[in-house]
């Protein structure tokens, strides 16, 4: 499954990040690393791109690059513990 | 004693508080300026302590040293080569973990780094302890906590800046990340293969350059082939092979292995560090944001903050501005008084003060703006706007961010261009730079209103309306059209952090209105000046015409005529007479500043040009007011009027200059093509003043240039003799 499939309020946790070099390489400094939970905020109201919360900072991903992101363990959480 | 003079680099994360700790240092002792060869700002500042002269370098705000972009690559340049005496990283101990990451690459380059922990408060607020002993134990760094906003922990700061710079530190250190058994072989292997391979003097330390290879880091290997040759490019095939095969070993690129080793590096840090009271609090930052971002209110709200911005800076600066045209008005006066009639007083009246006058006059608009955006930036808002509209503008491949400088450039472009230094791919700055003319300004309204006053009467409005959108359609083609030619390559990731909503600091929105608006003055001053002077040259000369008529002559004839009369009546009559001389006298006048144009340099310019303007429907007299639109467009109005020769003072709303341009064989379809093409040629000289001054390139300059004066034509030439073709000429 992966992250852009998620709906406002779940959260999962990475399990690999694809696409080209550069942008893994971002991603992955930007702390999207294995085993990491990430929280889907919301999405804009055009519907792309979307909020998300890790490591207790809100950041935002376009929906065509989310869709790079595997993720697991998807559940629902009330707060944003990510 | 003489003064020691030590400098100091600031790095860390976007939002980190860079700014407030560079302004809480320095103070207002700054100067703004770019980057060697690019377009990233720099600022640098000075302050005198304890008989220490302390030279400031805010470096780029950047998530990483990885030499990706260009702001990293500034940065990193930075520390290597200019060997600051320190480098003060601002970290956001709210945030700790993810500007740790920086902070580990930033202690890789083996220069004295002191941490800071910024925004302590908000750390505090929530809940989160941190042992800044065991922090700077365990990383062998010296760490210092401030809070930003409220200038707290400055002279420690300062203190400790000054101990580290004096002290001796022996490299390499030991505390620093651990790459994992492979490849810290790896990186030991290539150490010494480089070490064996050189004699000469490495630019950097050599455990650096072996891990700056193994990640495949093109400065660097650009670097090796340059310093260590005849060795280089055996120093990085042996680095390629090893990359090879940590890379079959680990099914994965080796840079990013040693990203995730860098990030479980600090996750063992952050857990001896620090020590998270769970507080359940309400994120407040969070709460505006469900509104100001919301998926019904978002938008509006969005557009009312953008018309709230238009509303105060073109009406709230619509006073100052009539003051500074005061101004100008009663010092060209002056001077004209003072000065002996003649060149001198012509050049400096009518060249330079007006010139000068017509942007200065841009001053209050740009301050109001600047300060908007200021406001924007830093409370967060401007992250919100890129997530509200970035969909909108990923259609012509820009980021979200590209909208703010797209939308003011309705207002005005020169200082919209100028917004685009809030973009940080340069392949999008650029672009929105381009395009950025093409979003019609105001000064270009009052030729259409004319022109479309004077020609399509009750469907005027519809007529300008058309043109503006025709900017826009042709915006996003063009864009697109850039974005897959000259300026292809990958999207920059929409990888954007969204930081939390802060109150913003007045002395610092200040600063930062007041950075920008200098360069505005200072830099565009000099080519507006110049710029003006050679448009009045060119219309100002040759000083003696050969007239076709002696209009001197004739003045005093009519002078003569009158003067009789005159002397002779009383009341009505001799009202009536003064007035029919007069007239007589300014028709003449009139008529002679026609001819006077027309046999300038300008005016021959126009008519050697005329056969260029021909087949979009424009005579000689258009070809000029095109020209001298140059320098403003406003001045296409008064131009036509003295071409036209319906008197200098004409404006749009003039009667007179609408049927003199109906009676001079203009048509519908020419005056509309003449509109489009004002919306699309040559920004004014304001503008490419500032183009030049943000691409930092002659080349993107002139390409501007060309490409939108060409574009202007073709679009012209297809309206009008699109419209020819098809029987509208006479509509
Ligand atoms: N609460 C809090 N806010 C701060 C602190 N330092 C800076 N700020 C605010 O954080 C925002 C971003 O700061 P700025 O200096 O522009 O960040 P930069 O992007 O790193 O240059 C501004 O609104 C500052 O007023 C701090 O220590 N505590
Ligand atoms: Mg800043």
């Amino acid at each position: 499954m992966n992250l852009s499939e998620l709906r406002t309020g779940q959260t999962a946790s990475v399990t690999r990040v694809g696409g080209d070099g550069p942008f893994r390489r971002r991603l992955l400094e930007m702390g999207f690393l294995t085993g990491t939970d990430v929280y889907v905020e919301k999405y804009a109201p055009l519907r792309d791109p979307i909020e998300l919360i890790l490591k207790g900072y809100h950041v935002s991903l376009r929906v065509d690059e989310a869709a790079r992101i595997q993720v697991e363990n998807v559940r629902e959480v009330k707060t944003a513990h990510a | 004693m003489p003064e020691k003079s030590i400098t100091i680099a600031l790095a860390g994360n976007p939002n980190a508080g860079k700014s407030t700790i560079f302004n809480n240092l320095t103070g207002t002792r700054q100067k703004v300026g770019n980057w060697p060869g690019v377009t990233v700002e720099k600022k640098e500042g000075h302050l005198k302590t304890n008989g220490y002269d302390l030279a400031v370098v805010d470096l780029p705000g950047t998530y990483s040293l990885t030499a990706y972009s260009i702001e990293e690559i500034v940065a990193r340049n930075f520390v290597l080569d200019e060997k600051p005496d320190v480098v003060v990283d601002i970290i956001d101990t709210s945030n700790l973990e993810r500007n740790l990451y920086l902070a580990t690459q930033l202690r890789e380059l083996d220069t004295k780094v002191i941490f800071v922990l910024n925004m302590a408060d908000l750390a505090r607020e929530r809940g989160v302890k941190i042992n800044a002993d065991k922090l700077s134990e365990l990383l062998d760094v010296p760490v210092v906590f401030t809070v930003g906003n409220r200038n707290q922990g400055t002279q420690e700061l300062l203190k400790t800046i000054i101990s580290v710079a004096e002290a001796d530190i022996d490299f390499p250190r030991t505390r620093r990340v651990y790459y994992g058994k492979d490849i810290e072989k790896a990186v030991g292997e290539l150490s010494e293969f480089i070490r064996e391979k050189t004699s000469a003097e490495l630019p950097y330390h050599i455990r650096w350059i072996a891990i700056k290879l193994l990640e495949n880091d093109r400065i660097v290997k650009e670097r090796i082939l340059q310093s260590a040759n005849p060795q280089g490019e055996a120093i990085l095939q042996e680095a390629e092979l090893k990359r090879q095969r940590l890379r079959d070993f680990f099914d994965e690129e080796p840079e990013i292995v040693m990203t995730d080793h860098r990030y479980g590096f600090i996750a063992g840090i952050v857990k001896e560090v620090v020590k998270t009271v769970s507080k359940q609090r309400v994120d407040v930052s969070r709460q505006i944001d469900q509104v100001l971002t919301n998926r019904l209110l978002g938008l509006p709200i969005f557009v009312f903050f953008i018309w709230a911005m238009f509303q105060l800076t073109f009406s709230l600066g619509a006073y100052p501005m009539d003051w500074i045209d005061a101004g100008v008005g009663w010092l060209g006066e002056g001077a004209g008084r003072i000065l002996p009639e003649g060149l001198l007083a012509d050049l400096i009246v009518n060249g330079v003060i007006a010139g000068v006058g017509s942007v200065a006059i841009f001053l209050p608009n740009i301050l109001i703006l600047f300060f908007c955006i200021a406001l924007f930036e830093d409370t967060g808002y401007m992250a919100r706007a890129a997530f509200l509209m970035d969909k909108v503008m990923h259609l012509i491949g820009l980021h979200g961010k590209s909208f703010i400088p797209m939308l003011m450039g309705f207002g005005c472009n020169a200082p919209a261009i100028m917004a685009t230094r809030t973009l940080e791919s340069e392949k999008d700055r650029i672009l929105t730079i381009l395009i950025n003319p093409l979003m019609s300004c105001s000064a270009r309204l009052p030729v259409y209103i004319l022109l479309a006053g004077a020609f399509f009467g009750a469907r005027a409005g519809n007529a300008i309306f058309s043109i503006y959108a025709l900017g826009i359609v042709l915006a996003i083609s063009v864009g697109r059209l850039f974005r897959s030619t000259l300026l292809k390559g990958k999207v920059a990731p929409f990888v954007m952090e969204l930081p939390p909503y802060r109150v913003p600091m007045f002395k610092g929105l200040l600063i930062h209105m007041w950075d920008r608006s200098k360069i505005f003055l200072k830099k565009i001053g000099g080519v507006i000046l110049i710029g003006s002077v050679i448009v009045w040259f060119l219309s100002a000369f040759p000083r003696q015409v050969q007239f076709s008529r002696d209009y001197q002559a004739e003045i005093a004839q009519i002078g003569a005529h009158y003067g009789a009369g005159i002397e002779a009546a009383h009341g009505d009559v001799l009202e009536r007479l003064v007035s029919e001389r007069d007239e007589a006298v300014s028709a003449l006048e009139t008529l002679q500043a026609k001819e006077k144009i027309e046999r300038s340099y300008i005016g021959r310019l126009g008519k050697v040009l005329s056969p260029v303007f021909a087949p979009i429907g424009m005579d000689w007299r258009g070809s000029v007011a095109i020209l001298t639109g140059f320098v403003a467009k406003e001045i296409v109005v008064s131009t036509m009027g003295v071409l036209y020769a319906a008197g200098a003072d004409e404006d749009e709303k003039s009667e007179a200059l609408k049927t003199a341009l109906k009676k001079s064989g203009m048509t519908p379809l020419s005056a509309y093509a003449m509109m489009a093409f004002v919306l699309i040629y040559v920004p004014c000289l304001a503008t490419v003043a500032v183009i030049r001054r943000e691409t930092n390139s002659w080349k993107w300059t002139i390409f501007s240039i060309a490409y939108s004066t060409t574009l202007a034509w073709i679009v012209a030439f297809i309206i009008y003799q699109g419209g020819k073709a098809i029987g509208l000429a006479v509509c």
